[in-house]
């Protein structure tokens, strides 16, 4: 039974009871139809709505495999978002408006990043503070406005089709694919996992932890930077206060249910792009079995709390002890 | 950052307190340069009947920081407050006097369980809370999206009483703001809880080999952090009149970054809850000044708060730095 050992295993059978549990609910769930040019149907649009969730979630996968924390995404997306918006309305020059944003959303990673290896910061206080910023920075930027986006291009990027998928999607998938040859192919994965394991000796042992730990935040804040390009063209607009609005949350319930240790040193890409899918997969269900949306914060919670305390050592050893209780009575 | 270490002639842990201290003065003598009418007793009282609900929330979470844990379930959990409370008076009729203890006691035992989880599971409070949150704020909206409004005359008592004499006056939730903060001061430094709490915070491997309670304390500590949002709900829903599921969204960080800019370092040990009281007035003076400004928009509240949690942020870490190493376990590959 090895492979019930596999990391990959409880979140794939995760999704699949979810996606069960749909299909029974409602028949049509899984069907895949062409129209228009492209492919249609539910999961086609799980696909596409998890995109820029699982783009953030691979970012903040790396910087909690090397024992870091990110929870400044959420604000990261609405900068992003705002700087497109405004050059876009300024400039009507796409390549501008990309180039713009990522440059932007870099820069706040690699703020963290600084904040996080030259100041020594811990990282959940270091992110801290330009998650509280950040979303005031967003509206300085847009004027406390919602911006909205006039310019059709502009739409493609979260509602348009690539080769009959969502581009939002394939742009997800490509990123992530490449990123995981470059964990697998250069020793980049080993160096991250060495640092998450024990920075101390990651670095004596030869590893340049502190630039390796640096991009790895400018990755994340590059990452939430895309996503916010994929939310406010798929929305057409750009709004400081709620675009990304929870996402660090997200992403991070979307690391951990993908199998990634929140101590560090353990990681899986693939898990966490299961999770993300999860998380969308459950967001949908709710919405499709006529439960109030607002539920969906309770399911996340209870999944927190399960995947948590299966985490947990102390938690294992208890519920071994009292199978060993049953047994024996 | 032992004792009898100085920096300045300054007992080092006394030094971000003073900066703390240095700085209120110094936006006050800034607003009052400024401002004509800024001086006036009730500009200073107003910062405590508006940020009531934010003092009490800060006074718990200084004793969670103190540990060296986070609370990121306060604003959830106030906001669940406002909305029981108002559901059970309004809706269901409910005695208020029993509605009252009922929510204080809910606020306890919800930070209870969290505390027993981080404890006894050895879970991170970062990602206990932050669940917490969750099922506080999806528990909101499981009651009532809409906004519930609080007519029960008790209430409106409550809400209109001032206590004062003449145009210098407070309001019942700045009295009750107040009264927490003195008693969070007897708590800290005159019982043996708060020295626990100290102690758990230096390190809690000590602290345990001492034969301190640490994981009754941890359970006691985020338990008083839930009866604080509890107490700060109860507030919230007196100031509004009203339970609402979005009501203080993001307080946590304000709280958060109240604790911090009050000078308690988020590694735990060393802080005071006097600190914490500095920190809100300031957060509340930065609001004051936008307002008296006129032409500046709220953002920039957002924006001015970050970069002083970022000031404080690294002279703590300059403080830190310059203090002597006292054990291995504190260096910077310290887990979370």
């Amino acid at each position: 039974m090895s492979f019930l050992k596999h990391s990959l295993f409880w979140p794939c059978v995760t999704l699949v009871l979810l996606l069960a549990l749909n299909a029974i609910m409602n028949p049509g769930f899984l069907a895949i139809a062409w129209r228009d040019g492209h492919l249609y149907g539910n999961l086609i649009d799980i696909l596409n709505r998890a995109a820029p969730l699982a783009l953030v979630s691979a970012g903040m996968t790396l910087v909690i495999a090397a024992r870091g924390l990110d929870i400044s995404v959420g604000a990261v997306v609405a900068i992003a978002a705002a700087t497109a918006a405004i050059v876009i309305g300024a400039s009507s020059n796409l390549g501008l408006a990309i180039a713009a944003a990522l440059a932007v959303s870099l820069l706040c990673g690699v703020w963290n990043g600084a904040l996080v290896v030259g100041v020594g910061m811990q990282p959940i206080i270091a992110t801290l503070i330009l998650m509280v910023a950040g979303r005031g920075v967003a509206q300085l930027i847009t004027g406390g406005q919602i911006l909205t986006v006039y310019y059709a291009p502009y739409d493609f990027i979260g509602n348009g089709f690539l080769l009959g998928l969502p581009f939002a999607a394939v742009l997800a998938g490509a990123v992530i694919a490449l990123l995981h040859l470059l964990l697998n192919v250069t020793p980049l994965g080993l160096f991250i996992r060495a640092i998450g394991v024990n920075p101390v000796a990651a670095r004596i042992a030869g590893v340049r932890a502190k630039p390796i730990t640096l991009s790895l935040y400018a990755f994340c804040g590059l990452m939430a930077g895309v996503a916010g390009l994929i939310i406010s063209s798929n929305v057409k607009s750009a709004d400081a206060n709620n675009a990304g609005q929870l996402l660090e949350l997200d992403a991070i319930l979307a690391v951990t249910l993908g199998g990634t240790a929140l101590t560090g040193g353990r990681f899986s890409l693939a898990g966490t792009v299961l999770g993300a899918l999860i998380i969308q997969t459950l967001t949908s269900t709710i919405y499709s079995l006529g439960v109030p949306p607002e539920v969906n914060l309770v399911f996340k919670a209870a999944l927190i709390f399960i995947v948590m305390l299966l985490q947990s050592p102390e938690f294992r050893a208890s519920l071994r002890r009292l199978a060993t209780r049953t047994e024996s009575t | 950052v032992s004792a009898g270490a100085t920096l300045f002639g300054l007992d080092r842990r006394l030094v971000p307190l003073a900066g703390t201290l240095l700085l209120f003065v110094a936006m006050v003598i800034f607003g009052a340069l400024s401002y004509r009418s800024f001086l006036a007793p009730q500009v200073f009282l107003n910062l405590f009947i508006d940020n009531a609900f934010l003092l009490i929330v800060a006074v718990g979470m200084t004793f969670v920081i103190l540990t060296g844990g986070i609370d990121l379930s306060v604003g959830s959990l106030l906001a669940l407050t406002t909305m029981v409370t108002a559901s059970l008076v309004e809706k269901a009729h409910w005695d208020p006097w029993l509605v009252i203890p009922l929510v204080l006691a809910m606020g306890t035992v919800f930070g209870a369980v969290q505390g027993f989880l981080i404890h006894r599971y050895r879970l991170q409070p970062f990602i206990v809370t932050l669940a917490g949150m969750f099922v506080a704020r999806g528990f909101c909206y499981l009651i009532d999206t809409e906004s519930i409004p609080v007519t029960h005359p008790l209430f409106q008592q409550l809400a209109y009483a001032r206590l004062g004499a003449g145009r210098v006056a407070i309001s019942s939730g700045a009295l009750i703001a107040m009264v927490t903060a003195v008693a969070a001061v007897w708590l800290a430094h005159s019982t043996r809880f708060g020295r626990t709490v100290y102690a758990i915070g230096g390190s809690a491997k000590s602290a345990a080999l001492m034969g301190l309670p640490v994981g009754a304390t941890l359970t006691r500590v985020y338990a008083f952090s839930g009866f604080c949002a509890a107490l700060a709900g109860l507030t919230m829903t007196v100031y509004m009149l009203s339970g609402y599921s979005l009501h203080a969204m993001g307080l946590e960080l304000d709280a958060i970054a109240a604790v911090v800019i009050g000078g308690t370092l988020l590694t735990g040990g060393v802080g005071y809850v006097a600190g914490t009281v500095v920190g809100v007035l300031i957060l509340g003076i930065i609001q004051t000044l936008v307002i008296f400004n006129g032409t500046l928009s709220s953002w920039w509240t957002r924006i001015v708060v970050g970069i002083l949690l970022f000031v404080f942020c690294v002279s703590q870490k300059f403080i830190e730095n310059r203090a002597p190493r006292r054990d291995e376990n504190r260096a910077p590959g310290r887990a979370k």
